[in-house]
């Protein structure tokens, strides 16, 4: 599979999930693993462009595919992606834990919508829960992100 | 919370599927999994076999077919709610479709999995009985096609036989009026009871064992819902007058 441009062999247990496989076989710790069971977000990526939850994917699913973590939007030194300046910009964040689960449906809802309403914006990211923000900083990061992304 | 052992399949196409589900004991398939994985995660689901059908080319398939829309098994529910035929030909369906969990669910699960997976609070069949739909279910004996009234037969069970994948889902064309409302106690979540109105026909959803149609005039007649932290029984049932009224009133 392909993660973030490199690519990575298969896990050779089929019950390794892809966010166990991305966190401590690929080493990439920013997808975080909250629930489980898909309830939470904190653990989505993009497949092949379109953010899934990796919680509830086998990870030797993924062989053949594109995924992209949160490390993967953008490299080290370079400008933040937009829809993570706007979060930045915005104080969209308190604690974190949630927050790369956050930008990665954003991005995902933005490419679907790049214009999106309140109600749009709400419904995007009614599939990720953060507890300390309350969401109004989230809700204005999103309108910040799809600013940035014109 | 990781799934117990299971040996994998990959089939290539649908006669391969067909060919490990009627030799492998104890086999489940793997769609979108978006309600099988959490079961797996949590080893509420232990089965010996998965039969992963994502390798499967042409299988995900949104068409018009006798009169309705037909869904393909790996279609997913994102297409299923972007898709300019469903809107035009069943659009009960994509309010229905917009109303399973979220967008990134729906980017992964399937129609057909929602459908074989038979949660009695999940849309879907409710929209497939109150819509008289069916399922053509493909195994290594052949193919048959089951009737939405013959295919629910209990929580989470179907009158699917262990080797049968749904192959397609198929759901008549929508003309009159029509309405999904339900409550809930969170966006996305599964509804606390929920209503289906196609016409004259009605169908209720998270109040039995299955999905079940209802009378209009008497939409709580017969039923015995459960009661639980989230609802009580009788909460349940004054949704479902409540919600029937709305739908009819729409």
């Amino acid at each position: 599979m392909n993660v973030n441009g490199v690519d990575h062999p298969a896990p050779t247990d089929p019950r390794r999930l892809l966010s166990d496989h991305i966190r401590h076989d690929i080493g990439l710790t920013g997808t975080h693993v909250g629930c489980e069971h898909g309830v939470c977000g904190c653990c989505t990526v993009l497949f092949d462009g379109a953010p899934v939850r990796s919680c509830l994917m086998l990870a030797i699913q993924a062989e053949g595919h594109q995924v992209t973590t949160i490390e993967g939007l953008a490299p080290d030194g370079a400008p933040l992606h937009p829809v993570q300046q706007a979060f930045h910009e915005t104080h969209g964040l308190q604690c974190g834990f949630c927050t790369p689960g956050f930008v990665m449906s954003v991005v995902g809802l933005l490419k679907q919508n790049p214009d999106p309403t309140p109600e749009e914006i709400d419904e995007g990211i009614s599939g990720n829960l953060c507890r300390c923000t309350g969401y109004a900083s989230i809700r204005r990061a999103v309108l910040r992100a799809a600013e940035l992304s014109r | 919370m990781k799934p117990a052992q299971f040996e994998y399949h990959a089939p290539a196409n649908v006669v391969e599927a067909c060919s490990l589900l009627a030799s492998l004991e104890d086999a489940k398939v793997l769609a979108g999994g978006q309600s099988l994985v959490p079961l797996l995660n949590f080893r509420l689901a232990r089965p010996a076999h998965l039969v992963d059908i994502n390798r499967i080319s042409g299988l995900d398939r949104i068409y018009e077919r006798d009169g309705g829309v037909a869904v393909q098994a790996l279609a997913r529910q994102a297409a299923v709610e972007d898709s300019e035929l469903v809107a035009r030909a069943c659009p009960l369906l994509r309010d229905a479709v917009r109303l399973v969990a979220h967008r990134v669910i729906r980017n992964r699960g399937t129609l057909c999995g929602s459908i074989a997976h038979a949660d009695p609070a999940s849309e879907l069949p409710a929209v497939l009985l109150a819509l008289g739909g069916h399922v053509v279910a493909r195994s290594a004996r052949g193919r048959r096609t089951i009737g939405a009234d013959e295919l629910f037969s209990g929580v989470f069970e179907t009158s699917l036989a262990p080797d049968e994948l749904v192959e397609e889902t198929w759901f008549p064309a929508v003309s009159g009026e029509h309405a999904i409302l339900e409550e809930s106690r969170r966006h996305g979540d599964f509804a606390l009871a929920g209503v289906v109105r196609a016409g004259d026909r009605l169908a209720l959803f998270g109040v039995a064992g299955t999905p079940v149609m209802a009378e209009r005039g008497d939409p709580t007649r017969g039923l015995q819902p459960s009661g639980d932290l989230e609802a009580t029984a009788e909460f349940r049932l004054h949704l479902v007058r409540v919600l029937t009224e709305q739908a009819f009133a729409a």
